[in-house]
């Protein structure tokens, strides 16, 4: 299952909730502001880090790319994708849930 | 494939509708078919006429009506939801006896149940929202 | 004039609806509500999930008179009547915001997060409000 994340997690715990209910093996995809968890040194990151070991997780590259996020302070592992690599991530995976 | 997709809030307030018409498009540009648009919540603003954006911003309303024109894409916007937030076409004008009607060319005015036949006939849902 | 357009033949899907947010402060709980009752004539697999403030919608004694806002809670009591009858609500959620089922307005089964998860998981259309 894809799980779409599109809001800050120093604003709301929609990427908290996403974690809590995946399971191992599902990807969880940041768009708009939930890219803001993708780099840095933050506890979102250190959070992300640990989500990697057992899930995919993507960023998309246009939205960070708009607010300046440091693509450099991206952590190893955190894939980046465009709106291509989007609508393959859809078609790979049978459901999608976006976190609203 | 078949992509359904629904959009729950309006344009400019809300980035999704952005994102939204993006990945309709990268989705189109892949050879997928896009099987509805759904328009929800806030997001039936998406279908006013009368948006009048400023001129070196982009036009979400027109970019989603070119979208219908150029590959015939399905854009629904809900009923009930539209009624309580004063998106009309001149049939549902009249109908409640108002003098002026509002909706954008390529949408279609129509019940929640294409949202859910939608769910039951593409192969994914995709949505983007609040 | 808007007639909906009924099952499609055959086909059933697993579909969830999650809700997370609280009633009143938005619309989205009343809309999704919406759309659980129409979507009800498709004679699909629905479960409604309450996780995170959407356990809210489903809390007792909500008098909505003095503001003026459409009261909706005792439609959750409806559902029944539309064959909507998995409704679920995670242990976590409810927990974090000192809630207990008797606090509820319809009964529910409590799930834990990783039971959520699993059942998330099996669904083909998961749809947030």
């Amino acid at each position: 299952m894809l799980h779409i994340v599109n809001k800050s997690p120093f604003e709301k715990n929609s990427l908290e909730t996403a974690v809590r209910l995946s399971q191992p093996d599902s990807a969880i995809l940041l768009i708009e502001d939930a890219v803001y968890a993708a780099s840095g040194d933050t506890s979102a990151v250190t959070m992300l880090k640990d989500v990697l070991r057992d899930r995919q997780v993507f960023a998309l590259g246009p939205d960070l790319q708009a607010r300046g996020v440091d693509v450099e302070k991206v952590p190893d592992g955190i894939e980046i994708i465009d709106y291509e690599g989007f609508v393959d991530l859809v078609v790979a995976h049978e459901s999608t849930q976006s976190w609203l | 494939m078949k992509i359904a997709i629904m959009v729950n809030t309006g344009p400019y307030t809300h980035q999704a509708s952005d994102t939204a018409y993006l990945f309709a498009s990268a989705a189109l540009r892949k050879g997928h078919e896009i099987y509805r648009v759904f328009f929800y919540h806030d997001g039936v603003n998406n279908g006013t006429r009368l948006t009048v954006p400023p001129q070196d911003d982009r036009h979400v309303v027109n970019r989603w009506s070119e979208l219908a024109d150029q590959h015939g894409v399905d854009l629904v916007v809900c009923v009930a939801a539209a009624q309580r937030r004063g998106i009309m076409d001149a049939d549902e004008a009249k109908r409640h006896g108002n003098n002026a009607d509002n909706l954008a060319s390529g949408f279609r005015i129509s019940g929640l149940g294409q949202l859910v036949e939608a769910a039951v006939q593409a192969d994914r849902l995709v949505s983007f929202g609040d | 004039m808007y007639e909906e357009d009924g099952a499609p033949g055959g086909i059933v899907k697993k579909i969830a609806y999650v809700n997370r947010r609280a009633p009143h402060g938005t619309i989205y709980a009343l809309e999704g509500l919406e759309v659980v009752l129409i979507g009800a004539a498709f004679d699909q697999d629905v479960s409604m999930i309450f996780v995170d403030d959407g356990v809210y919608d489903l809390k007792r004694g909500q008098d909505t008179g003095v503001s003026g806002i459409k009261n909706f809670s005792p439609a959750y009591r409806a559902l029944e009547m539309y064959d909507v009858e998995k409704l679920y609500a995670e242990s976590e959620s409810l927990q974090k915001r000192g809630l207990v089922v008797e606090d509820l307005i319809v009964p529910v089964e409590v799930l834990s997060s990783a039971e959520v998860a699993e059942l998330l998981a099996g669904q083909d259309i998961v749809l947030n409000f």
